[in-house]
Order: C-alpha cells, then structure tokens, then sequence
C-alpha cells in the first residue's frame, strides 16, 4: 500500500496571532507553528494502514515556505518513509483550486492507493483539498473520516454524519481520504526515528515548475472580526473575580 | 436561474441550514436583481420540492434517478454539476453541512468552478456578491470574492436565520438531468447512532463545559466539583472526547450536540467554531480562558482571562459557602 499524506504548517491553537505591519496578512515573526491538528491523525492512520496490511510506503507532502521541512522532519521521525516539500514564497497560495491542481501534479505519477489529508487546516479552513484532489485525479472519496478498513482492493471508511450519526461507506482504490481528528492516538517520534529521519529524502518541487492554473477565488482584507456581543470582562486577581462572578450568578443571570 | 439554493434533507424535511441559504440567496437575490431557485436530489425530491414551494423562489427543481436513491458524494456532485451547467447557474448557494462539505469540492473539481465555502455573511459591493469567511480559529475573518461564475458558495450554520427565508409560491419542475449507475463509485450502508448516553444536555438549564485548557484528565474532577455546585450538566468540546476523558454523548457542537441553556460555562474552550455552532443559542455565555485572544469571548456575555484550574476549585469554594 503506497499512501500520500498531505500536511499543512499553520500557526498553532495556542500561538500568538497578530496582523502584521502591513495588514495585509499575519506576523509570521510571533507565530508557532506546527502540524495541523487533523493531518497529524490522517499521518497516523498512513502508518497504522502500511502496519495493518503488511507494509508499504508513507509519504509525506507539504506545500509551503522554507519553514515548513520541520513537519516534513517531524512527519519522517515518526514513521513516514520520505516527504515531498512543494516550495512557495510569501503568505502562500489561498485559492483551493491551485492548491489541489499543485499537489495532484506533483502527485500524479505516484501512482498512490491512497491519498489521505485532514478535513480542513486550522489556518484558512478551506476543507476542501483532498477531495479536490480525488476528483482531479479520478479517484473516489469520503470526508469526515473516523475508521478506515482495507480489504481486497476496496477500503471501508466509517463517516461521521452530523448529530452523532455514522455510516459505513465502501470504495474502490485508489482513493482519498479526508480524516476526522480523534480517530486515532497519534504517536510520538522515538529517539530513533529522529536520528533515522535526518537520512530519509525530502524530494524539493518549485511551485513554479508545476501548473496550478489560475486563481478564481481570492481572500482579502483580513481583519480582526467584530465582537457579537457586549463583553463584560471581568478583570482583577483570581478571588475579586470569582466574587464578582459569583454576584453575576446571582442577581444578572439569576441561577442561585 | 441565477442563483439555485441547493436543498439538503433531513429525515424527509428541509435541512434548516438549507432554509438559512434560501434566506441568504433572497438577501443577496433582492440587492442584485438575481433569480432564485432550488434544487433537491434524490429520494425524498418530491417532498422537499412540494415544501419548498410554499417559499419566495423562482422555481424549484428536482433531480431523481436509481443512481441518486441514497446520498453520494459521486451521484450527488454529478446531479449538481449538470443542473449548473443545464440551467446556466451563475451561484450555488448551500448550508455549510457535513455533506455540503463531502461533496460540493466534487462539484468545483468537476467544473473546475472556485468553492467558497463555510462564509458567515455576504454583504455586495459593485454589483457582486462579497462574502466574509472567519480564518485562523475564527480569531480573523477575511473577505472572499470570486473571479467568475458559475461559483460555488457555502454558508455557517446559523449566519442567516431560517426565520427570514419568505414565503411565496414556487412552481416546481423535474430537472432534465440523469445520472447513471456507473457514476456512483461507492456503496453505502444504513446510518446508525453509536451508545447513546442517559443524559438529554438539550433540557439541562446550566451547562458547564470543559476544553482542552484543563490540561490533563487528572483534573476533570474539580469541573464535576463545579457543576455540582451549580446543579448543572457537563459537558465539552470535541478535544475532551477525543481523549476519551467524557462520553461522546457530551460533546457539543457540529459533531456533538446543540443546547441552549440559560447559562453556557465555558472553561478553558477556544471557541472554534465546530464548538461554538452547538452553543451560541445559549441565553448566556460566561467563558473563562487563559488566552485573552480566544475567540469564544467575542460570544461570551461574561469573560474572565485566567487560568481555568485557579479560578474552578475558588469558584467552587465560593459557591458552596
């Protein structure tokens, strides 16, 4: 089984966030980064699928600057066995169209039997990558992962529906996946497999020598969204605001 | 047609968040002199169709085929697809479900037609449509904006009401589209509900809920302390579940549950929005978060930038005095 994994670098939950000088686009200065939350599951369940069905080949790629080998690294510490790196400069491309025409060029004489990605990227949340790339390279898919099973050519996917509803789904190969965070416990990087990982290849592709076509969706103006509601912060030491707290209970919300 | 709301189904009903794009759809439809109508596919077209004729549409379509019996992402982008291209669609307007998201990027791969997906509102600006989409855990949001049509665009739960999509009479047409068997690629199996807890969160008055900021399992039971004091239901975000520290059954939000309770504590939750469409309902909102950047105060009625495990057991102590 040949699996490609698409991660993504973005900022992470916990990071500082700010708009840069300029505002047209965040301080990457501030910013931590790390693997997208949900491409870390779909990296695992790469590697507890070549571990089910008797081997076979991880691997990862990523789009993105210079900085974004440290998840190719990380991802290969783990357990991938090499990582393709798609260089760009600058903020990055936002249009989902691009992006998937990008990576299904660079991914298409792979010959993967399985193309697995996180649902959506904590950054611009578009969650629309890995099915864009199934379609473009012919190959059926399902969202929302939360279990996979190969069998004989085929995989059977459990799907999360909405209000706690699930559904078996069967597939040819090859297909792609777009995976739901929980379905697994991603594992650490052993003290091996970060020595290991500094011998494994990152094959490096320039953006510019792929054909991502043209653009048909832009994302501008970012801003610092309006609150909904009338905030009441309640500020001071830990005690002067469970006091104050414990009085909102009682005569603003009523509950005591 | 200029702009066709697609028509999700729900147990043989509009989905709600299908009605919350009609509303979007007459929004932007009255503003830019634009044609409206739906479409619904499938099993259950029929009655969809008859129920959304009672609405402000030009017409209302429907596509039925074997193929389209029981939703695919194959057979379902493959219906839509042909609709827009047969009935020279310039918008597909949709509620940003968990199907919408399976198999609208189909559509857009198929016609190679830009996706702009998950907006939380539209406003127009020099006789096009600009929509608003939240970014970066929904601490920005950004302006989105087609090149050209056809296009696709999905909204938020809950960024239009269902309440202002108008009445009116629809006639309703059969689409002259087929699908054939051997689009549909995958086979699908009855939807079935994993244990189901004892706990209905929906009724419960005070919710106290728990994010990814309590740190460890080891500290939950100070939360159980807390809502015990305050006679509330627990429950969390997904990260909680995920551990496997609470039940499924707990989880609120677009995989979870939807309450509305008079008071929503939320403890150490970020407020993506995956959590924040199961809560925002709520009466009112008191959320405690050490980073004072967290998106779920710009909902919170009540906000206190500290940390969860200083403020829980002396709020606790307080209450119990």
């Amino acid at each position: 089984m040949k699996i490609a994994v698409l991660i993504k670098q973005v900022p992470g939950s916990d990071s500082p966030l700010r708009m840069n000088p300029g505002g047209d686009w965040i301080d990457e200065n501030v910013v931590a980064f790390e693997m997208n939350e949900s491409d870390s599951y779909a990296l695992e369940e790469a590697m507890q699928i070549t571990e089910r069905t008797g081997g076979g080949e991880v691997v990862a790629v990523c789009m993105g600057a210079d900085r974004v080998q440290k998840i190719i690294r990380e991802a290969l510490a783990k357990g991938a066995d090499r990582g393709i790196h798609i260089k760009e400069d600058g903020k990055g491309e936002a249009d989902p169209l691009v992006i998937a025409k990008l990576l299904s060029e660079a991914l298409k004489d792979e010959n993967f039997d399985l193309v697995l990605s996180g649902l959506q990227s904590d950054d611009l949340g578009m969650g629309q990558t890995g099915v864009l790339i199934g379609g473009m390279l012919g190959m059926p898919t399902a969202t929302l992962v939360m279990a996979t099973e190969i069998q004989d050519g085929n995989i059977r996917v459990k799907r999360e529906l909405e209000a706690g509803w699930f559904q078996w789904v069967t597939m040819h190969l090859p297909a792609s996946l777009a995976i739901q965070s929980g379905l697994n416990q991603p594992r650490y990087p052993s003290l091996k497999g970060i020595m290991g990982a500094k011998k494994k290849e990152i094959k490096v592709i320039e953006k510019s020598a792929l054909n991502g076509g043209e653009s048909k969706q832009s994302l501008t103006n970012l801003h610092i969204p309006q609150a909904e509601k009338q905030t009441e912060m309640i500020s001071g030491e830990a005690d002067a605001a469970v006091t104050r707290l414990v009085e909102v209970l009682k005569s603003e919300i009523r509950v005591l | 047609m200029d702009i066709l709301v697609y028509l999700e189904n729900n147990n043989g009903k509009i989905h709600r968040i299908s009605l919350e794009a009609v509303a979007a759809a007459q929004s932007v439809g009255s503003e830019l002199g634009l044609t409206i109508g739906a479409v619904a596919i499938g099993d259950g077209a029929e009655a969809l169709a008859s129920e959304a004729s009672g609405l402000d549409l030009a017409e209302v379509l429907t596509v039925s085929a074997d193929s389209l019996a029981s939703y695919s992402a194959d057979g379902y982008s493959a219906a839509l697809a042909k609709v827009i291209e047969s009935e020279s669609v310039q918008y597909l307007f949709a509620g940003h479900s968990y199907q919408v998201r399976d198999f609208i990027p189909r559509v857009s791969a198929k016609l190679g037609i830009p996706f702009l997906g998950d907006n939380i509102a539209v406003r127009t600006d020099g006789g096009s449509p600009v929509f608003t989409k939240q970014v970066f855990h929904a601490k920005l949001a950004a302006d989105v904006t087609a090149s050209s049509t056809p296009c696709l665009v999905s909204f938020q739960s809950a960024a239009f009401s269902s309440d202002d999509a108008a009445s009116g009479n629809a006639n309703v047409r059969a689409a002259d589209v087929s699908v054939s068997a051997d689009e549909v690629r995958t086979s699908s199996e009855d939807p079935f509900q994993e244990a189901e807890g004892g706990v209905d969160l929906s009724s419960a008055d005070i919710i106290v809920a728990v994010g990814r900021g309590i740190g460890k399992e080891e500290n939950l039971p100070m939360v159980q302390d807390l809502a015990d004091a305050l006679g509330a239901e627990l429950a969390s975000s997904r990260p909680i579940v995920d551990s496997g520290w609470y039940e499924p059954f707990r989880q609120i939000g677009s995989s979870g549950q939807t309450v509305a309770p008079k008071l929503y504590i939320a403890l150490g939750i970020s407020g993506a929005i995956q959590h924040v469409v199961g809560m925002k309902g709520s009466k009112n909102v008191i959320a405690i978060n050490k980073d004072p950047d967290a998106p779920i105060f710009e909902i919170a009625d009540y906000g206190i930038v500290s940390d969860i495990l200083e403020i829980i057991p002396k709020l606790t102590d307080k209450l119990q005095e």
